[in-house]
């Protein structure tokens, strides 16, 4: 599939010496003072995999605890960190970083451009949002002191008001989540300002803004919302802090403070950063769509537009996580009503996608399969939302198992899935190999039969009652059958992604060798050798439309005669 | 389905982007403006609210000096930045200095208001909901004018030691953008807390 | 299968299941949700449906090398495809605010019963300041009659965290916030015990901060009310073990955070005792009130629910019998 008519010179042989006696140090010391954009993306997915296995074994350890009712594998403290720990991690540590990984690798590459706008910012940026997750983790160690044998934090990962007071949070469990994320968030913003101005000011002459990859749309108006979502979090943690330990009285009910305070600042980021984390996701399905049915992606402008509204409306919304919260009718009702207007872009998004698909010739490779499942349980996600967008609905579902469910299906049906379709489409390009197909079919097949025997079945022990954040249950409500299948789909998705995790490596030294363009690809970054040279492109195409790769390889039916 | 052929366009222009220092600027301005709105949503939500303690009206007075220093010094930086875009190194350092200075009355000026509410009017951050809300937004304020009054004092001593010319221009006006921004922020937290909120 | 008998049906899967609702709230609610699921249900089988389709018809034939048109876009379909879905969005919410309003703006009638939920950590106090008097953790109700409705407002309060009153069956769920009162209210259709839990995360025993609501006839209800006013009784005939037991709970520091009514004991710390054995559980119905239970909970709370913000007394033994024969005539 890889085309031989392209004028892709071979990259200059730069390899390193890897022998001789401080190849290790060398290659370490590298890594650690690097500010190419390339490494420093393969040090953000690197590390948002290992705290997957973290937060993974966290949702392991709940799942066995909740297999019976009254189950006593763990005591009802550590339960408490497990589901704080889990929720922390997995948003902020896994699909953030995995995300910012992709977006710091590929974005210069696809607007042909040599590096992100400020390759040092880049590095501290990775540097602090690691350091952060390090941080949250040593609370483990370092919560209560050793001799109190360690606390990790275990308020929610919503950390609400009072219960993060010094009088209900006593010790350092809750500074712990307040700092590391405090520390991680200014790494976040890093790379909202980085993004913004490489996408803005690092295009390759002729490339446009309606000529940039919608992957870069996407991850301009996720930087964009990074800017003012990560703030709010970081101004109510300095608030939080100035509460535990200056005597402030922001979230101080005793003094006349407001609890309700916290819910709108925690909300106010934490649902556009839901949005953060989901519009990188529709970047990776918007490129690996159309290349995979083999036509442009269906209506570019307005995918553009949906874009851009759904990141506006998204700071609108934020209400609707707290529907059960008291407030009065007018207000339920207008966060109903901006609920819904978003469920109109996305939904368009979904549109679009189908009708890429539509009259094209769909190749079920890897990266395809896992986006048409995307696709589906997007869709089911996006219905489930709108359930929960309807307040008197939300005020029996809220805090139920099934807004646990609608939420992992979003993340791990809908973003995971798209996560791991960019890996298998985009793994080429880094290393110069394929992912083994087997391995990655078994890793599809078994991802997919867990997620939904875990995250379907979900929906129905939320219906009959069984609210979240509890240690164990009361038998004879009818949720012992829900929480065992669940448990069995666990184990499912665990093998599925241990076979991903060892097809990583495996790849990496035993893959089938891939050359520059082994997709039969239309954007920028497989103009280039695989894995390309440091500096990128030694050659730019000429770029007069979105495709500029089809421009090339047809010149017979270019793009930009119809654009 | 579009399928006219369109012309293309037989000169191109010349291929201009915006700078990216300024955008990172911007940037940078939009992140921070939205910690502020969220300290100003607290402060106003907060308004009458405390249970106790010394209210706006019996304590607060109304830093116009300051005020006016702050705001000359987003003048003078504006003229510094210009002097240095026309090569007038010694105007620029003139005024530089000046804006510095400024800067630092202002901060000095916060400083002493402070020791005055905290050891005879008795309002701490801990007193009640006005002085917790009080101390946070000014003193997020005060933090953005110490960090200003950093980058401008490593500026000062480079021009000093004559490193920094006309080359420099469009970096010292992107720096100021960082200034005119904390002069803004003082003029929304200025009405909201010495006006608005008395 | 007519409304009765799938609802038995639905309730003999579960006491908690929200589609079985005996409550005019719980009820609208219902109404509601099955529209949306019919709304979302059409969306789901008609994209589903072309997803599928598309995904099946037009996968590649093995061999065929060549393109397929390449198609930019259609405005005309843009555009019914943005309609459509706003024309929906605005159908949702107008059906939603109606609930909305309907539910949260209800009137309350004159007569209605009236209650004070006091949210704790990790249980509930019930205040009736219209007969006097404080209970916990097991809420009593009248039967509401669809003629003549007798519902009963709830107010909402926290004594220390963020809480939530959720009884499925009876309304959606309402928090309990310090500092911030909220209300609620239900009009149960049926007699029988309605089962719930506190569904806002608030602390370490949150799983065992339980709800049970008595929905009584009107007899029982006043009856029980009667009960409840009383002030403890005892009788000439209490064992001296008990007596002895009264003595040791008077001198101790129980007295700090519990309350019996007629007695020197009035702390509010923790749940009003006065009428302890007329409660079918026991911490926040976490245990079954028996001689056992009430023995060892006592003794150390965190044998039945660890975490809890009640001690471990310690005292001796024989103090503890003594307690427990005591409590024990607390009817």
């Amino acid at each position: 599939m890889s085309s031989n008519s392209l004028p892709i010179p071979d990259a200059i042989d730069s390899t390193k010496p890897t022998s001789g006696e401080a190849w290790l140090l060398e290659t370490l010391h590298e890594w650690v003072i690097t500010v190419d954009h390339k490494k420093l993306g393969i040090m953000y997915i690197v590390a948002g995999l290992l705290f997957l296995v973290l937060g993974g074994l966290e949702a392991v350890i709940i799942r066995i605890q909740l297999l019976l009712p009254h189950e006593q594998f763990v005591s009802p403290e550590v339960f408490n960190r497990m589901f704080t720990m889990h929720g922390t991690t997995m948003i902020f540590f896994v699909v953030m970083l995995i995300l910012f990984g992709f977006g710091v690798y590929l974005v210069p590459l696809m607007i042909g451009a040599r590096d992100m706008a400020f390759p040092r910012l880049n590095a501290w940026g990775f540097w602090m949002s690691t350091f952060g997750g390090i941080l949250l983790y040593f609370s483990f160690v370092g919560g209560d002191g050793l001799y109190g044998a360690g606390t990790a934090p275990d308020v929610g990962w919503w950390a609400y008001a009072p219960l993060t007071s010094r009088a209900f949070s006593p010790g350092h469990s809750t500074d712990y989540w307040t700092v590391a994320l405090l520390v991680s968030g200014f790494g976040s913003v890093a790379i909202g300002v980085n993004l913004v101005a490489t996408i803005l000011s690092m295009r390759c002459p002729r490339m446009t803004l309606a000529r940039m990859p919608l992957l870069c749309w996407l991850y301009l108006v996720m930087a964009a919302l990074l800017l003012f979502t990560i703030t709010p979090l970081t101004a109510a943690q300095v608030m939080l802090m100035v509460d535990r330990y200056l005597g402030g009285h922001f979230f101080d009910t005793q003094a006349g403070g407001s609890a309700v305070l916290w819910m709108h600042f925690f909300w106010i980021f934490g649902h556009p950063e839901v949005y953060v984390l989901v519009l990188p996701a529709f970047g990776f399905v918007s490129e690996i769509v159309p290349v995979f049915s083999r036509k442009p992606i269906f209506g570019y402008p307005i995918m553009v537009a949906a874009t851009v509204g759904i990141g506006f409306i998204s700071m609108s919304v934020w209400a609707h996580h707290i529907f059960t919260m008291g407030m009065a009718s007018y207000s339920n009702a207008f966060f109903v009503l901006t609920t819904m207007a978003i469920a109109v872009p996305t939904g368009i998004k979904i549109f679009n996608w189908l009708g890429t698909m539509w009259g094209g010739k769909i190749r079920y490779e890897l990266p395809m399969l896992f986006c048409v499942a995307f696709l589906f349980q997007f869709l089911i996600a996006g219905l489930t939302g709108i359930m929960l967008g309807s307040a008197p609905f939300n005020w029996q579902l809220n805090n139920s198992y099934f807004v646990v469910a609608h939420f992992h299906y979003v993340i791990v049906g809908g973003i995971l899935f798209a996560i791991l379709a960019a890996f298998y489409y985009w793994y080429p390009k880094v290393t110069g190999r394929f992912l083994n197909q087997t391995l990655g079919l078994w890793n599809f097949w078994l991802l997919l039969i867990g997620f939904h025997l875990t995250f379907d079945f979900m929906h129905f022990a939320g219906i009959l009652g069984m609210v979240r954040r509890i240690y164990t249950y009361e038998p004879g409500r009818g949720w012992e059958f829900w929480n065992v299948v669940i448990g069995v789909g666990t184990l499912f998705q665990v093998l599925g992604l241990s076979f991903f995790a060892f097809n990583l490596v495996w790849s990496y030294f035993r893959g089938r060798l891939a050359g520059p363009d082994p997709w039969d690809g239309w954007t920028l970054e497989w103009a280039t050798a695989s894995p390309p040279p440091e500096y990128n492109f030694s050659v730019l195409p000429e770029v007069r439309s979105a495709r500029p790769l089809w421009d090339l390889k047809h010149p017979e039916d270019p793009d930009w005669k119809y654009q | 389905m579009s399928t006219s052929p369109a012309t293309f366009p037989a000169t191109e222009r010349q291929w201009t982007l915006p700078s990216r220092s300024r955008v990172g600027m911007f940037c940078l301005i939009a992140a921070e403006s939205a910690v502020f709105v969220i300290f100003l949503v607290a402060y106003i939500f907060y308004i009458g609210k405390s249970l106790t303690g010394p209210t706006p009206r019996e304590v607060l007075e109304i830093p116009i000096f300051n005020t006016v220093c702050l705001l000359s010094s987003s003048l003078a930086i504006h003229f510094a930045a210009r002097a240095l875009q026309r090569g007038k190194t010694a105007t620029f350092k003139l005024f530089w200095f000046l804006t510095l200075a400024l800067g630092a009355i202002f901060l000095f000026g916060t400083g002493r208001e402070w020791h005055r509410l905290i050891y005879s009017a008795g309002l701490t951050i801990s007193t009640n909901l006005f002085g917790t809300t009080y101390y946070s937004l000014v003193g997020l304020h005060a933090f953005h004018v110490l960090a200003g009054l950093l980058g401008l004092t490593i500026v000062m001593l480079l021009a000093l030691a004559a490193k920094v010319t006309q080359e420099h221009a469009e970096h010292v006006d992107v720096f100021s953008l960082y200034w005119h921004f904390v002069d803004v922020v003082w003029v929304v937290v200025f009405t909201t807390v010495y006006v608005v909120g008395r | 299968m007519s409304q009765l008998s799938s609802t038995l049906l639905a309730v003999q899967m579960s006491p908690t299941n929200i589609f079985a609702p005996s409550s005019t709230p719980a009820d609208s609610i219902f109404r509601l949700s099955l529209f949306v699921l019919a709304v979302t249900g059409a969306i789901f089988v008609v994209v589903f449906g072309m997803l599928l389709y598309a995904a099946v018809k037009f996968r590649s034939r093995e061999g065929d090398q060549a393109e397929p048109l390449q198609i930019y876009g259609s405005a005309n379909l843009e555009l019914a495809w943005t309609v459509l879905p706003v024309l929906i969005v605005m159908v949702l919410f107008l059906s939603s605010a109606r609930v909305i309003h309907a539910i949260q703006d209800a009137r309350k009638p004159d007569g209605a019963n009236e209650v004070t939920v006091v949210g704790h950590q990790f249980w509930w106090e019930y205040r009736y300041s219209q007969y006097g008097f404080v209970t916990a953790n097991e809420l009593h109700v009248p039967v509401s009659d669809q003629i003549r409705p007798t519902p009963t407002f709830l107010t909402l309060l926290s004594a220390d965290t963020d809480h939530d009153f959720w009884v499925p069956r009876l309304a959606g769920k309402t928090d309990l916030i310090p500092n911030h009162p909220n209300r609620t209210w239900i009009d149960p259709y049926q007699t029988g015990l309605y089962l719930g839990q506190c569904a806002q995360y608030c602390g370490t025993e949150h799983a065992k901060m339980l709800l049970r609501v008595y929905v009584d006839s009107r007899a029982d209800f006043d009856h029980w009310i009667k009960a409840q006013q009383q002030a403890a009784q005892f009788n000439a005939g209490m064992s001296p073990e008990a007596t002895e037991g009264r003595k040791v709970f008077e001198r101790t520091a129980c007295i700090n955070c519990h309350a019996v009514a007629g007695t020197i004991a009035d702390g509010r710390f923790g749940p009003d005792l006065t009428h302890l054995m007329s409660r079918d559980t026991l911490a926040a119905g976490a245990a079954p009130n028996t001689r056992e239970n009430l023995r060892a909970w006592i003794q150390n709370p965190d044998t039945i629910k660890p975490g809890a913000l009640m001690p471990a007394m310690n005292l001796s033994d024989k103090e503890f019998d003594q307690i427990t024969a005591y409590l024990l005539t607390l009817h």
